[in-house]
């Protein structure tokens, strides 16, 4: 009987589809909010949301600002496996850390304090970021050739990051280190507030553009034609995307593959292919995995790991599988 | 009116287009032609604000290529590409539904939605409008591709190669939609076509390029003839006049042609010692 259906019913479907799917993982995300706050409370959430409520606020915010950020990533370079971090960010973050243990030496997070360290990544990776985008403005350069220096830098950097160590003692080798692996145990609750400032306008910004970023989807020639500033939006994009996975960086550290892995969740779960359904289902694939991962590994496992290299380890796999398809194409 | 004036454009150190200056009247069918890698296709670009100029500036309808509102020159001027390779999954459907973005910003409403299907109906992909485009063939692309254009509704529509891929049917009704759009619709086409016998059939205006440069234009019937074809294309053959427009009887081998040159040089030469 299906294959009666008017040719109007036919269109709006698949966005029926996208929207249940949507709201049945906005559903997962509060679920497992939940179930981190409650697990193990003894029925008084308010306690324990004083407890982990920095840890979840956390969570939210750079599972959303990572979700997000990829998936219009993805739109302006036309591409599904390269994520802003791969670009040299993550790699700048390592070098960063690095060379304030360097210098300052093992009580470095102590000297700055957490506004201090904060601060200097964030701007340090902004700024970083508008520096790669730069090459845009001048003509007929490509995105491609952007994320080719992103690389290169990156390389450069992490070179530079292994020098240092190289030189350090092991003490301060090991705090450095420690600091490398995205960890949501040790955030500093006054640092959420203007991750989540910038958060929220960044998403706000995407959000207002996504029908631009839709057309984007067909690529630079056909979005000219119909209307898209091309360069001046990919540069817009691009900013505001370093800026989100910045703030996820310089707030719990890199994360490589967690964009890559649920950007990719995320287009396959929704039917549109549209940037409304997209970039929300990413972000809340993030917040679900890493609450929900997190509540499991509290609880199930005894905090036997950390979270993020579970995610690196999945998301890993995930990359050399898109990797394996795409050539097979 | 399209003006074009001392347009040049070199990748690297190849000029690709020359100080070139044309200007399209309004209305009607304009064909660009040429040999490969004359330039036509560059010249198209700069015009639809593709590919950006070395020197030189364009103005269609009024509006400067490089300095205007990208959205108002989005529902000035649309164009079809030679390559229409699409990165993405999509349905006819929702194709021809991007040509509406220029208007609708996204939000497509009643109207567009009439649009939308009025320009399916019109490439005759009714029947293929929830087919996927990488399931179709070259020539059903093709026509999704110009059905996308037409939901635009430019005043201006520009192809490049619109012929591609079809079919002797699809192909001759794609030229009478065009000359419908630019007859009934008042559109201003200006298309590169490969073949010269569909350029002189069915365009009032005909550019003839040849190493970036604009070597001849005019009507048809001015332009085209054994000497221009020669030095345009580089292919010796006989233009007889058929329905009044000239057709280059180019499809035979070489040996028929030169045949075929001699008879009308022959006919020429007999006319005149006639009329004296």
């Amino acid at each position: 009987m299906t294959a009666l259906a008017t040719p109007g019913t036919t269109a709006t479907a698949p966005r029926w589809t996208s929207r249940r799917r949507l709201l049945l993982l906005a559903a997962l995300a509060l679920a497992s909010i939940i179930a981190f706050l409650a697990i193990g409370s003894g029925g008084d959430l308010a306690f324990t949301a004083q407890l982990r409520g920095t840890k979840v606020a956390t969570m939210v915010l750079v599972g959303w600002a990572t979700g997000v950020s990829t998936v219009a990533f993805h739109t302006i370079t036309n591409n599904r496996i390269l994520t802003p971090s791969v670009m040299g960010l993550d790699a700048l973050y390592a070098f960063l850390v690095t060379l304030l243990a360097f210098v300052l030496g093992v009580t470095f997070t102590g000297q700055l304090g957490p506004y201090g360290s904060f601060a200097i990544t964030l701007v340090l990776m902004v700024v970083f970021g508008l520096g790669l985008t730069s090459v845009l403005t001048r003509k007929g350069s490509q995105v491609h050739l952007l994320v080719l220096i992103g690389i290169v830098l990156g390389t450069l950097l992490r070179s530079l990051s292994s020098l240092l160590t190289r030189m350090m003692d092991p003490t301060t080798f090991l705090v450095v280190q420690g600091n490398l692996f995205a960890s949501f145990n040790a955030v500093q609750p006054m640092l959420l507030l203007p991750a989540g400032v910038l958060t929220v306008a960044g998403s706000w910004w995407l959000w207002h553009r996504r029908h631009e970023l839709d057309v984007m989807r067909l690529g630079p020639d056909h979005a000219t034609s119909l209307g898209v500033d091309w360069t001046r939006m990919v540069r817009e994009v691009l900013l505001v995307a370093v800026v989100l996975v910045s703030v996820s960086t310089a707030l719990v550290g890199p994360i490589t593959f967690l964009g890559l892995l649920v950007a990719n969740i995320a287009y396959e779960v929704t039917t549109t292919g549209r940037h409304s359904h997209t970039m929300p289902m990413a972000g809340l694939i993030a917040i679900t995995t890493l609450v929900g991962g997190q509540a499991v590994l509290e609880q199930v496992f005894g905090l036997a790991t950390l979270l993020s290299v579970i995610i690196e380890f999945g998301g890993g796999l995930v990359f050399i599988w898109l990797v394996l398809r795409g050539s097979r194409k | 009116m399209i003006e074009v004036s001392g347009v040049t454009k070199a990748y690297a150190r190849t000029v690709v287009v020359d100080d070139v200056t044309i200007s399209l009247q309004p209305g009607g069918i304009t064909s660009i032609v040429g040999a490969n890698g004359a330039g036509k296709s560059t010249l198209l670009s700069m015009i639809a604000r593709l590919v950006g100029m070395d020197d030189g500036h364009i103005s269609v309808g009024g509006l400067d290529v490089s300095s205007a509102d990208p959205r108002e020159l989005a529902r000035t001027l649309g164009i079809l590409k030679q390559e229409n390779s699409m990165p993405l999954r999509l349905t006819v459907h929702d194709l021809v539904s991007f040509g509406r973005y220029p208007h609708s910003r996204g939000r497509l409403g009643p109207d567009d939605h009439a649009i939308v299907d009025t320009s399916i109906h019109t490439m005759d992909l009714d029947e293929l409008r929830d087919r996927f485009l990488d399931e179709m063939s070259g020539g059903q692309r093709q026509r999704a591709f110009v059905a996308m254009l037409l939901a635009q509704d430019t005043d201006y529509l520009l192809l490049d190669e619109p012929l591609n891929n079809l079919d002797m049917a699809h192909a001759l009704a794609m030229l009478e939609r065009l000359r419908h759009a630019a007859d009934a619709l008042g559109k201003t086409v200006v298309m590169v076509v490969h073949d010269i016998n569909f350029a002189s059939a069915w365009s009032d205006h005909l550019v003839a390029m040849k190493d970036g440069r604009v070597v001849a234009q005019g009507s048809p019937r001015e332009v085209v003839d054994s000497a221009m074809l020669n030095h345009v294309f580089g292919v010796n053959c006989a233009v007889s006049v058929e329905g009044g427009c000239p057709i280059a009887q180019y499809y035979m081998p070489a040996a028929r042609r030169t045949e075929l040159v001699r008879a009308e040089l022959a006919h020429a030469e007999q006319s005149r010692t006639d009329a004296l």
